[in-house]
């Protein structure tokens, strides 16, 4: 059984590294929400995979994630709108090109 | 008899210190009475001082002395006070009494200055400084009043500070005088260590110096006695521009006249010799520092001498003069003839600020100090003519005028203790009168053989606060040579509290007086109304008079010798300071920046590359972690 613990794991683990490389790699915005999208994702399966197979195994971690998936939508929601506004100021979604930070 | 003036001598100095607090606080308010201010102060002083002096003629020749503790630590106590002897009380009358004549002539003088309260203010300082330097009982508090006069002298010099060569002449009489301080300073220092309790006053220096036996006795060998004397001298010679410190006195001429017949001429340069005659024991036990005294006056009476024999501006030829007879007294000090260096010493400042004085008067209407220039223009001053040749008589030695009488006390010293300082006296006495008639000739009697364009404006005499002073200072410059003749030697008695007796010398009398006849005779056969022209014999010995009217180029001696080799050194440290001290300092402050400018390319405002720097931070956090094998759960 902790066989199949260790397998969700790692799943969950390439599910966030690839996640974190296309947040800090690719240049297009929409790539960008995509890819939070996915380390959200693997966060999700982590919980499950512990609330089956954990030490105290219950449905909690399953309730969390489906609280998880609700706020993720919400904020897809505001991050598109975001999007939308910067795209219509700057005619561009590239994230490189976005440096107000800076100043 | 109980002293009833000598308790008030403190209030001779206070007179003048407050018309120069008055003149500094309230500048405004009493613009229009500066002068009357100065000289209504230095008259108080004047008055008091001839009392105290008369006092002290007629009754006890005891040393009053007040001391009030100044500072205190341990063993050791610093006094302030006052103290009277017949020898300073003289000085305060002769300081006094010039100062309030000076004060008068500049009321005439400087009547179109601006700055005219500023200029009363810092008589009124220097004459507070004199007057307390002459009345300090201990060597500390003269040493105050002796760098205090500096200061006042350095003020005056430079008082026309918008003249560049003023503004040089001040700095260097500064720096030039701060050389000899620096030597009083130290001769100080060696007697606080060496003298028992660390006292500084008079009186016990008087006491511990005594003899030979008496400063053994307090384990003071003569070595160190020669090494102190010699470091006082040091003191003196820069005060008293004797040779080598002597170039700032006659540059020292920028200043106005009045300064000049007061400070570089009557009292300050005098305080020298009046330092060396105070501490006169500790001279007396040194042969070696009386040798240095008689002979670095002796040299520098003839060397300024010859130097004035060519110079052309009216106040310098003075003003090596006052070198050469500075030199005088020093001589007579050297031989230890402390009368007849006192008593020069007071004919001297009355003849010499009384020369000054009739230089300012003529420079005043002529507008130049060019002898050559003024060629005569002086004779339709009359008064100012008159006294001007009484003062130079006296200078040169006539009698029975005053100068006489002290040359000769002087002469008459060498005289029975070396003949060598006697011939060189002669012929500095010969040389003084020579320049002297040759300043009178052609400045007042030479005809008008070559017009000076612009310059047919007639010449008018002074006004009478001008020639007052001149007047006063010609009866004093005939009459006080009386107080101390060959054939009378109570003055004697009176200064140095030693029974003396009368020291007339005929063969003295005679050689001096023809010295002085043959000199003022040459000066006419040369410069007189019928004269023969000066380049016939300047062209004679060229080379010697070139050398001579450069002042045997001692300023270009320094300047090579001593201002050269520290402009460059001054230059070599300021590259050291430039390019290494402040080498170090950019260098630090640019790695500084550099090492900034270094984290401001990572924020770039990229929201990636933070993301990858917190990946790479929490990364290098876990590593950690790993590396320290803690574990990670």
């Amino acid at each position: 059984m902790s066989s199949m613990l260790a397998s969700y794991l790692t799943l969950a683990a390439i599910l966030f590294c690839i996640g974190l490389y296309g947040v800090l790699t690719k240049r297009s915005a929409v790539i960008v929400l995509l890819s939070i999208e996915l380390m959200l994702n693997a966060v999700n399966l982590n919980l499950i995979a512990f609330s089956k197979y954990g030490v105290v195994p219950s449905l909690k971690g399953q309730v969390f994630s489906l609280f998880n998936i609700a706020i993720a939508a919400a904020e897809v929601a505001v991050g598109i709108a975001i999007l939308i506004a910067l795209y219509r100021n700057r005619a561009t979604t590239n994230v490189d090109e976005f440096n107000e930070l800076r100043n | 008899m109980e002293s009833v003036y000598a308790q008030y001598v403190w209030a001779v100095p206070i007179a003048p210190l407050l018309a120069f607090l008055v003149l500094t606080l309230m500048r405004c308010v009493v613009k229009g009475s500066a002068a009357f201010i100065g000289v209504g102060s230095s008259l108080i002083a004047c008055v008091l001082s001839i009392l105290i002096l008369l006092e002290r003629l007629s009754a006890s020749t005891n040393v009053y002395t007040v001391n009030v503790e100044w500072l205190s630590f341990g063993a050791v106590h610093f006094e302030l006070g006052y103290e009277l002897t017949n020898l300073n009380a003289l000085m305060l009358v002769i300081v006094t009494v010039v100062s309030t004549l000076v004060n008068l002539y500049a009321k005439g003088y400087m009547a179109d200055d601006e700055r005219q309260t500023v200029f009363f203010a810092y008589i009124g300082l220097f004459t507070f400084s004199m007057l307390g330097l002459v009345i300090s009982p201990n060597l500390l508090q003269l040493y105050i009043f002796w760098e205090l006069v500096g200061v006042c002298s350095f003020l005056l010099i430079g008082f026309w500070y918008e003249r560049p060569a003023a503004r040089a002449a001040a700095k260097k009489a500064f720096i030039m005088t701060r050389i000899g301080d620096v030597g009083l300073l130290i001769a100080i220092l060696i007697l606080f260590w060496h003298m028992p309790n660390h006292a500084l006053d008079f009186q016990s220096i008087g006491q511990v110096f005594a003899s030979v036996d008496t400063m053994s006795q307090y384990g003071i060998s003569a070595g160190l006695a020669t090494w102190i004397a010699s470091l006082i001298f040091l003191g003196a010679i820069g005060k008293s521009g004797q040779f080598p410190l002597h170039t700032w006195l006659p540059d020292a001429m920028e200043g106005p006249t009045p300064i000049s017949a007061l400070i570089h001429a009557a009292t300050m340069v005098a305080a020298g010799v009046y330092l060396v005659a105070r501490t006169f024991d500790i001279f007396q036990l040194s042969q070696t520092a009386m040798l240095i005294v008689a002979s670095v006056g002796g040299f520098t009476a003839i060397f300024a001498a010859t130097i004035a024999i060519a110079q052309r501006d009216m106040k310098r030829i003075l003003a090596y003069s006052t070198v050469s007879q500075l030199g005088y007294m020093m001589l007579a000090l050297g031989l230890g003839a402390v009368t007849a260096g006192i008593f020069h010493l007071f004919t001297h400042a009355f003849f010499k600020a009384l020369l000054f004085l009739g230089a300012g008067s003529v420079i005043h209407a002529v507008h130049t100090q060019n002898i050559f220039q003024i060629n005569g223009r002086g004779r339709s001053m009359k008064i100012t003519a008159w006294t001007f040749a009484i003062g130079a008589l006296a200078l040169s030695g006539v009698p029975p005028l005053s100068g006489f009488w002290s040359k000769d006390a002087i002469l008459s010293a060498a005289w029975e203790s070396n003949k060598l300082l006697f011939a060189i006296g002669v012929v500095a006495a010969f040389l003084t009168a020579f320049y002297m008639s040759r300043l009178f000739f052609i400045v007042f009697t030479r005809a008008k053989r070559v017009h000076t364009e612009g310059t047919d404006s007639p010449i008018h005499e002074s006004p009478a606060v001008m020639t007052i002073p001149l007047v006063v200072l010609a009866v004093l410059a005939v009459v006080a040579g009386f107080v101390y003749t060959p054939f009378y030697s109570g003055f004697e008695t009176w200064i140095t509290g030693v029974a003396a007796s009368d020291h007339t010398n005929v063969i003295v009398i005679i050689v001096s007086t023809i010295v002085a006849l043959s000199g003022i005779g040459l000066g006419y056969f040369i410069y007189g109304p019928n004269g023969v022209r000066e380049d016939r014999w300047s062209n004679v010995i060229k080379p010697l008079y070139h050398l001579v009217e450069r002042k045997y180029y001692v300023d270009e001696l320094y300047k090579l010798f001593a201002v050269y080799p520290l402009k460059v050194l001054g230059k070599v440290l300021d590259v050291f300071d430039r390019y290494i001290i402040d080498g170090i300092v950019r260098y630090t402050a640019s790695c500084t920046v550099q090492f900034g400018k270094l984290f401001t390319r990572i924020q770039n405002g990229q929201l990636q590359s933070y993301g990858l720097l917190s990946l790479y931070g929490f990364s290098a956090l876990l590593l950690l972690l790993l590396l320290l094998g803690k574990g990670l759960w």
